[in-house]
């Protein structure tokens, strides 16, 4: 009989649903599948025109009907699609969830298309009187839903029937560990008995692009795109920005049981630490991310001995891998260089707010399946970092305990510890 | 069915493992009526305050400006300054005040262990450069190729920084050097109530210690007008209180700029540092009426109902927008509950959207504080409160959606 109860006296939070929409395509099977073949997402950017523009790939999803409807329409549809898919295989009903949700995703902006369509709505000389004249004589809520940062966890509130005020949360590139993070304390506290916790990211414009491009932070090698995301590689020279989702159906492990649930993995901690240093930059000496790892650690109540596989955050930027590296090594000590280490990146690109929860999402199934996904594009390792990265091939291995780290803009610094089994 | 307050979670409530008392410790205050807990108490319980109003510069919108702010004192660095637009700035600067007000502000151990939760929208867009683009869009049909020419070649990089919303808890974490763990939640006023509802649940369950909980809303900028005006939510025309925009031109919302952040700490927490307590934080209530099928009435009710309020006569400061459907269901919310009696503040500070419930919430720790009610704010809409409120309620019923209150009693 497993234990209700963890280290710390707190209900066990167990994972009974997972969804998951990247550039790899729709849902767990084809993004396993593809993730294990080693595939790259990454593809030229047809959405939009590249003249001018130093970065001309991404990981975009170019596929789904919101696609080409700006980044409100395209969040929302995929959070949407990976909540479904999370919920059904919950096997809790579609309509009526039954818990609070935890939405991650990008700040919103009016789209340019719909600025441009105000100002050329009216006629006032002031370009920014034009377009308030014309605005408030809409008849439609299109727009207005679409520039509202609620706007999108109401309307999956509405679908689902997630009980309460839902939280739309952003911390940057941790968005969707935090997303996760939120529901296991939920939990934890004794608030609800489950959560929906969703990372989502359609936001891929060409100002969030030429926005990324102008603080160095993406990589221009445009020739061969599924070549360009490269983490830990000697010419790694920037992230692929990315679209994608997932949502992972959380619970107390009790109550799971209790309906008879398949747990498909436990979310046995979380540990979370800002950074004073600088916004885009993490302080020298990497200490924040290392109390971030160890405070999951700890919260996991495991040591540093019984992390069987680490999901990195792994950019592909010279800054985030080199620092990860430092973080990680000064936890693990020599022993990082025997755990393996692999990431998603490489193949799905940077999905900025849903990251932390398509790489949770992974690190479950990595367990279940028993396969460690590639690190792709592995041609040329970084003689300053030592890791064991699943290069470029996928690996058979019993994996029981993942450690999945997210770092973000503005020192936020969020660690997950999922284990495969309750103990 | 009422889903908006979630009746079953209410219903199935377990305890925590622990309960600590959720107390209020340090305040800080932004508006246009002036900065800090002292000034704002001083500016809203003096007889016949006016509210500060610029009716000119976003005509025919009318906006409460902020106050001369010298930002040095609580921003020593101008290098951090240049690094955010007014919005991050006055949010940086609240948090300050609030962490000095608490007498935390210098004490590296308390910041470096603190936890946050911000609410937040997002910063200011470049006006200059998006109003190039519109104009030099007149003489072109390749809209999009012409958007690449001008953000490649016009945005500052660091604007986008500027921009981001989990930027302002970055910006603290850099000049404050707050260190615990950072959450920025979104969603206009609903995010204020999560914010100020997560942050009490994590002290109240030993999660947290102390905490730092707020937001900011710069409103003198057309974009952050517009957020509003793509739903007509603004007011036009004269000013007049919240409770008297029924019936007006607009949407009745007048917007301001100011913020709230305040100090939460568990009462061993506090006590054992010796901080001075406000007041303590009861219960906080949230809630998501699905308005267009006409549930805002009866999850107000509900929401009242599990605010635990006391018998007799009890002052709530409503963070009533002024916008026409929410103002007037929370009207009639109040006055159908015996007893309660309400203070809009809003009249006098503009509204504050993602910072207008913690700042509800800070009025309503004052006013327990002081011992002494605040007087009517609109002398036509509102009742005269006599006696001292030992518990206040705080509201913020969202303009468009979300809505939430908190009951704060005499620590």
């Amino acid at each position: 009989m497993a234990k209700l109860k963890d280290h710390l006296g707190r209900p066990v939070v167990a994972v009974t649903g997972i969804g998951v929409v990247t550039s790899l395509g729709v849902g767990k099977a084809d993004n396993w599948a593809a993730l294990t073949a080693g595939k790259s997402g990454i593809h030229p950017i047809t959405r939009f025109p590249i003249d001018q523009l130093n970065t001309r790939i991404s990981g975009m999803v170019d596929f789904l009907p919101s696609s080409s409807k700006g980044a409100s329409a395209l969040t929302y549809e995929l959070a949407e699609t990976a909540a479904r898919e999370a919920v059904t295989e919950a096997g809790i009903d579609l309509e009526n969830f039954g818990g609070p949700l935890f939405l991650a995703s990008p700040p919103v902006e009016l789209d340019w298309h719909d600025r441009l369509a105000l100002y050329k709505g009216g006629k006032q000389a002031d370009a920014s009187e034009r377009v308030l004249e014309v605005a408030r004589g809409l008849n439609s809520s299109d727009m207005f839903d679409s520039a509202q940062f609620g706007t999108i966890a109401d309307r999956l509130s509405d679908a689902f029937g997630t009980t309460g005020l839902p939280i739309t949360l952003s911390t940057a590139c941790a968005s969707g560990a935090t997303a996760i993070q939120l529901g296991v304390e939920a939990i934890r506290r004794g608030e609800c008995d489950r959560a929906l916790s969703v990372g989502a990211d359609g936001s891929a414009t060409a100002e969030a692009l030429i926005r990324f491009s102008l603080l160095s932070a993406l990589s221009t090698s445009n020739d061969v795109p599924e070549k360009a995301s490269k983490p830990f590689s000697k010419d790694r020279d920037g992230f692929v920005l990315a679209e994608g989702s997932a949502a992972l159906v959380l619970e107390s492990l009790e109550s799971a049981l209790a309906r008879g649930a398949t747990v498909l993995g436990i979310l046995r901690g979380c540990g979370e630490k800002a950074d004073d240093f600088h916004r885009t930059r993490s302080k020298p000496d990497g200490s924040p991310a290392i109390a971030a790892v160890k405070a999951a650690l700890a919260d996991a109540g495991l040591s540093e001995d019984e992390i069987d596989y680490i999901n990195a955050h792994g950019t592909s930027t010279p800054e985030n891998d080199k620092m990860e590296h430092l973080s990680l090594s000064t936890v693990f000590g020599q022993r990082i260089s025997q755990i393996p280490i692999s990431s998603n990146k490489s193949m799905i690109g940077h999905t900025l707010s849903a990251a932390g929860a398509i790489e949770a999402a992974f690190s479950l199934m990595t367990m279940r399946e028993g396969v460690i996904p590639p690190t792709i594009n592995y041609d040329n390792p970084d003689p300053a970092i030592a890791l064991d990265v699943v290069p470029n091939k996928k690996r058979e291995a019993k994996v029981g305990t993942v450690l999945s780290n997210s770092f973000g803009f503005g020192g936020q610094n969020t660690c997950l510890v999922m284990a495969r089994e309750p103990v | 069915m009422p889903a908006a307050l979630d009746e079953r979670r209410a219903l199935t409530h377990k305890p925590p493992m622990k309960s600590h008392d959720v107390v209020i410790t340090g305040i800080g205050l932004v508006s246009s009526l002036g900065e800090g807990p002292d000034a704002h108490w001083q500016k809203l319980t003096a007889a016949g305050t006016k509210p500060v109003l610029d009716t000119e510069r976003f005509a025919p919108y009318t906006v409460h400006p902020l106050p001369e702010i010298d930002w040095n004192l609580q921003i020593a660095k101008r290098g951090d300054q240049r690094q955010m637009e007014t919005w991050q700035r006055l949010g940086t600067y609240v948090a300050g005040l609030a962490l000095d007000d608490a007498g935390i502000k210098t004490d590296e151990a308390l910041c470096s262990t603190m936890d946050m939760v911000v609410a937040a929208g997002g910063g200011e867009r470049d006006v200059t450069v998006d109003n190039a683009i519109l104009a030099a869009s007149e003489n072109r049909n390749d809209f999009d190729v012409l958007l690449n020419e001008k953000l490649t070649t016009e945005l500052r990089p660091t604007l986008f920084l500027a921009q981001l919303s989990n930027l302002l808890a970055g910006n603290i974490s850099i000049v404050h050097k707050v260190t615990g763990s950072s959450r920025t939640f979104m969603g206009e006023e609903g995010a204020g109530v999560a914010a100020v509802e997560t942050a009490a649940a994590r002290v109240r369950s030993g999660q947290s210690t102390h905490m730092l909980v707020g937001g900011a809303f710069q409103t003198e900028h057309p974009d952050m007008l517009l957020g509003y005006e793509l739903g007509a939510y603004l007011h036009r025309g004269a000013w007049k209180p919240v409770w008297q925009r029924a019936g007006s031109e607009g949407g009745g919302v007048v917007s301001g700029s100011g913020g709230a952040f305040l100090v939460l700490e568990s009462r061993e927490h506090a006590e054992k540092r010796g901080a001075r307590v406000y007041a303590e934080l009861g219960p906080v209530r949230s809630g998501r009426a699905r308005r267009k099928r006409g549930e805002l009435s009866s999850t107000l009710e509900t929401l009242l109902k599990a605010a635990n309020l006391p018998q007799g006569q009890v002052l709530a400061l409503s963070g009533a927008s002024g916008g026409h459907a929410a103002t007037s269901a929370e009207k009639a919310a109040i006055d159908a509950y015996t007893g309660l009696t309400a203070r809009g503040f809003g009249t006098l500070t503009g509204h504050l959207k993602e910072a207008q419930f913690p700042f509800a919430v800070a009025l309503a720790a004052l006013a327990v504080h002081n011992k002494a009610p605040y007087p009517v704010f609109d002398a036509t809409s509102e009742r005269n409160f006599d006696g001292i409120p030992e518990q206040v309620l705080a509201t913020a019923v969202g303009y468009h959606q979300f809505e939430g209150l908190a009951l704060v009693s005499a620590g």
